[in-house]
């Protein structure tokens, strides 16, 4: 593996651009904050650019030269991050084809953006701030690309995911905004969950094979072809049989693509995305549009290993991207919104994006992330613009031949509508028709073979429903008569550093789809090189997958698919070319009216999940925060110890008063418990053991009883004492023992002494002599 | 019905030790119970009493002489204890004018 130096540079210099603006931004002047911004982020771009077309293209040409051995790509290991056990993560930066693309897009649309932000941004007064966070979403979005490891990827999946909260949020004066913040927050939260099981189940399943770099995407890929045993036969390591009989691919993939789901906005979790249109218009255009939201797509074609070895894991992306896009795009038709039109579409262009990494045909999924960043950020950019010149308004009912009025922004969105409408030989023709022709040509093992034509009749009707709703968005704002002069009287266009960023997105709009033309037009040569590059070139850090589509049958779906682009504008401007048309009113009214509704409200999901989701987990939270901290914490747990502790204490404050009465009180009673505790069991008795020639008795007075007190034995069991039997200590023969002995002791202190000093009184033990010797049954009076 | 001889032919060592405790509880409930230092001290010399007779008691008892020795002790440092304690019954009763040990409190707060 050949190591690349200064890769950190790209990634850290708008970090480093974060932290100043962060942190003494307040303190500089507003020029001062933007410049930092902006170079941080330009020279990022620079050191970016130089580090593909320099370090990149000579490792390749070695790589190239050497017989292509093993995988092209180059590394830089920073520091070891942690390590426990088996498990090391190393702090490690990677570049290959992939991310080299992904770098170029994230640090170029990021470039333009802050610039255009200088202008959009101009009477912001948390200025700093703002670029803080675009610098640090940046950086942290250079981190995720870059990362050469899972962990290291998961830091910036976190960290844009914290940018996009803050800058969502950013005027959380507004509490709709703040609450969309938080939305976009935790419905991530939930894909993060997910993706972080997705990891941990591949450590699991690799950690034996890594030889110290877990989770490290070059071991992954290496390993993914170790040959374990699963069952009786030898399978990859991937392929092993895990739940439900599936391979453990497709348990880590589906797990992962959760992750991905929330991050890019898929379904069911993409309800964020429309909300987060509450941040500033170049955030959306950034992060909600360009690059955060394709994270997701970028990690699935990172893992392009991983899904290739569950076809079922592969079903489920495709699916689950069709549907997105099918759904979003009807969602987007009967929106009043400039920006929420824009959401839905990029909802569901990331849609298409993941049926082209779920059939397998990875570069052209991200072949449409990059055309689609161009195009989409500078629909926002434009929509910005538009706004800007509105005074803020983005309602497309009050706009309507703006392009009087702006003219740099109408041409550079109709340029947009183009690509994205998919108009041939734009951009976003071209991306579009490589994943309609991969999603017809997928035949994986395991999939119906009709799948992918269904999936490419969903995003075909799709691709129509893109075609239309934006071009009724153009037509609602640029053409037509101008519809607000009640509430904007002058629309405006909008200062350079604006329309600067729109031009040039414009023309990456028209032209990036060159460099990915389909292989049926063949170019040979240098030209050649250039028109076919992106496939091969992303070729080389994804799983190759088979896919086999005759030349008539491209052209075919070429035709279908520019046709189907021409047929939504074509509809668009029938309807809406010169402002509504009479036809929309009278159709939404009469027999579309419940599907208006339906988009309007978009399908009622947010109000299905407030129901199914929020409604109980509040109800969970609220009564979790009832019985557990109400009562059991701030109830039993505090106030339980402060009541012990005040009942103690009085007892203890009762008990010491000062008085030393009471203190004698204590004193006595300790007394007389200590009396009764030494005298218990203290009575008079005595014992018997058998000794050599008999039984031995012996007498045990009682404390307060002479030592020396008279003592007479009863050992024949008539009840009076035997003459001469009065020493303390006596052995008798096992045979003139009865069953029952009794003991009398002369009593001095109760009992009165007679003349003769003989004690008249007397006390009796009488115990059952249990020997085996004793075999006398005699009771009382027996002899 | 026994006679007056007869009751002090029949008193025994337990008769002695039962007064000896009653005189002892006495002498406890007093110091525990009353406010006034005299009577506490009274009582003092009533317990003291209490022990002397039941040291006695045991004495006979055991025909021990050590117990009467041990008696006379006790007797001797009642007396110096009342001497010292009266002493400062009086002095506290020149300068507060009552001797009640509940307002006696001065090193309470």
């Amino acid at each position: 593996m050949d190591t690349i130096k200064f890769l950190w540079v790209v990634p850290f210099l708008p970090l480093v651009g974060a932290f100043l603006n962060l942190v003494l931004g307040r303190r500089l002047s507003r020029q001062t904050v933007h410049f930092l911004a902006v170079a941080s982020v330009a020279a990022s771009f620079f050191t970016a650019l130089y580090l593909v077309v320099g370090p990149l293209r000579e490792a390749h040409h070695v790589w190239a030269k050497g017989g292509k051995q093993g995988v092209f790509e180059l590394s830089e290991h920073l520091w070891t991050w942690m390590q426990a056990g088996d498990f090391r993560v190393d702090m490690a930066l990677r570049l290959d084809s992939l991310s080299a693309v992904m770098i170029l897009i994230v640090t170029g649309c990021s470039t333009l953006i802050h610039i255009y932000s200088t202008g959009y941004m101009e009477h912001e007064p948390r200025y700093a701030a703002y670029f803080g966070y675009l610098n640090l979403f940046t950086g942290a979005m250079l981190v995720l690309v870059l990362g050469a490891n899972m962990p290291v990827m998961f830091i910036g999946w976190e960290g844009v995911g914290l940018c996009s909260f803050l800058l969502i949020g950013f005027w959380f004066e507004n509490e709709a905004y703040a609450n969309a913040g938080r939305k976009a927050f935790v419905v991530n939260r939930i894909g993060d969950f997910a993706f972080l099981l997705g990891m941990f189940l591949l450590w699991w399943a690799s950690h034996k094979y890594d030889g110290g770099k877990s989770l490290d995407f070059k071991m992954l890929r290496e390993v993914s072809g170790t040959l374990v045993a699963s069952g009786d036969r030898q399978v990859p390591l991937f392929e092993q049989t895990f739940w439900a009989r599936e391979h453990l691919a497709a348990a880590a993939g589906i797990l992962l693509f959760i992750g991905a789901a929330g991050k890019s906005a898929q379904l069911p979790l993409y309800v964020w995305l429309p909300d987060a249109m509450a941040g500033p218009t170049p955030v959306s255009a950034l992060i909600h549009a360009a690059t955060m939201v394709t994270a997701g797509v970028y990690m699935v074609a990172r893992l392009s290993f991983l899904f290739a070895g569950s076809t079922t894991a592969m079903a489920v992306v495709a699916t689950v991207g069709a549907l997105t896009a099918l759904t979003a795009a009807f969602m987007a038709f009967a929106q009043t919104d400039l920006k929420k039109v824009l959401a839905y579409s990029t909802v569901s262009q990331l849609g298409f994006m993941f049926v082209g990494v779920g059939t397998g045909n990875w570069s052209a999924g991200i072949f449409h992330l990059m055309t689609h960043a161009f195009f989409k950020a500078g629909l926002f950019l434009g929509a910005g613009s538009v706004m800007h010149g509105m005074d803020g308004s983005g309602d497309i009912r009050i706009m309507g031949g703006l392009k009087k009025y702006m003219p740099i922004t109408r041409w550079t969105f109709l340029i947009y509508c183009l690509a994205i409408a998919g108009v041939p030989l734009t951009a976003g023709f071209f991306s579009k028709d490589e994943i309609l022709a991969g999603a017809w040509a997928a035949h994986h093992q395991g999939w119906p073979a009709f799948y992918g034509k269904l999936l490419w009749g969903i995003l075909t009707v799709a691709a129509l429903g893109t075609a239309f709703y934006m071009w009724r968005l153009y037509f609602l704002v640029f053409e037509g008569e101008y519809r607000g002069k009640a509430q904007v009287d002058h629309p405006h266009e909008s200062p350079r550093s604006m329309t600067g960023p729109l031009v040039v997105l414009a023309f990456l709009a028209l032209v990036a789809g060159f460099i990915g033309i389909p292989h049926v037009i063949h170019v040979k040569g240098t030209l050649g090189d250039i028109l076919h590059f992106f496939p091969e070139w992303i070729g080389l850090s994804t799983k190759p997958m088979e896919m086999h589509l005759a030349t008539g049958t491209t052209w075919l779906l070429l035709g279908v698919a520019s046709a189907v682009g021409l047929t939504g504008i074509g509809l668009a401007w029938w309807l809406y070319g010169k402002g509504p048309s009479p036809l929309v009113e009278k159709w939404t009214a009469g027999p579309l009216h419940g599907a208006y509704e339906a988009s309007k409200n978009k399908l009622w999901v947010d109000e299905v999940y407030e129901v199914v989701f929020v409604k109980p987990f509040r109800a969970l939270a609220r009564g979790t925060f009832e019985i557990v901290d109400r009562f059991m914490i701030d109830t039993v747990v505090v106030n339980g110890v402060g009541f012990a502790t005040q009942t103690f204490s009085r007892i203890a404050s009762w008990v010491q008063n000062g008085q030393v009465q009471r203190y004698l009180v204590g004193i006595v009673l300790g007394a007389a418990a200590i009396f009764l505790w030494t005298s218990r069991g203290d009575h008079p008795s005595f014992a018997y053991k058998e000794v050599p020639g008999g039984i031995e008795f012996r007498a045990q007075p009682g404390h307060g009883i002479r030592r020396d007190a008279p003592v007479q034995w009863d050992f024949d069991g008539d009840g009076q004492p035997d003459p001469g039997e009065t020493s303390p200590v006596v052995v008798k023969r096992a045979g003139d023992v009865a069953s029952r002995v009794t003991l009398f002791i002369g009593d001095e202190v109760f009992g009165a002494i007679d003349k003769r000093g003989e004690p008249k009184e007397r006390r009796r033990v009488t115990r059952r002599v249990n020997l085996p010797s004793v075999t006398a049954p005699a009771e009382g009076g027996a002899q | 019905m026994p006679s007056l001889q007869s009751i002090f032919t029949e008193v025994g060592f337990g008769h002695f030790l039962v007064l000896g405790a009653v005189l002892f509880a006495i002498g406890v409930a007093g110091v525990l119970m009353r406010r006034n230092t005299l009577i506490i001290m009274m009582s003092i010399e009533l317990m003291l009493n209490a022990a002397n007779l039941t040291i006695l008691t045991f004495a006979r008892m055991h025909g021990d002489l050590g117990g009467h020795s041990f008696a006379m002790i006790v007797m001797a440092v009642a007396a110096a204890e009342v001497a010292v304690g009266l002493a400062i019954v009086v002095a506290i009763f020149r300068g507060r004018r009552h001797v009640d040990v509940e307002r006696m409190n001065l090193l309470k707060h």
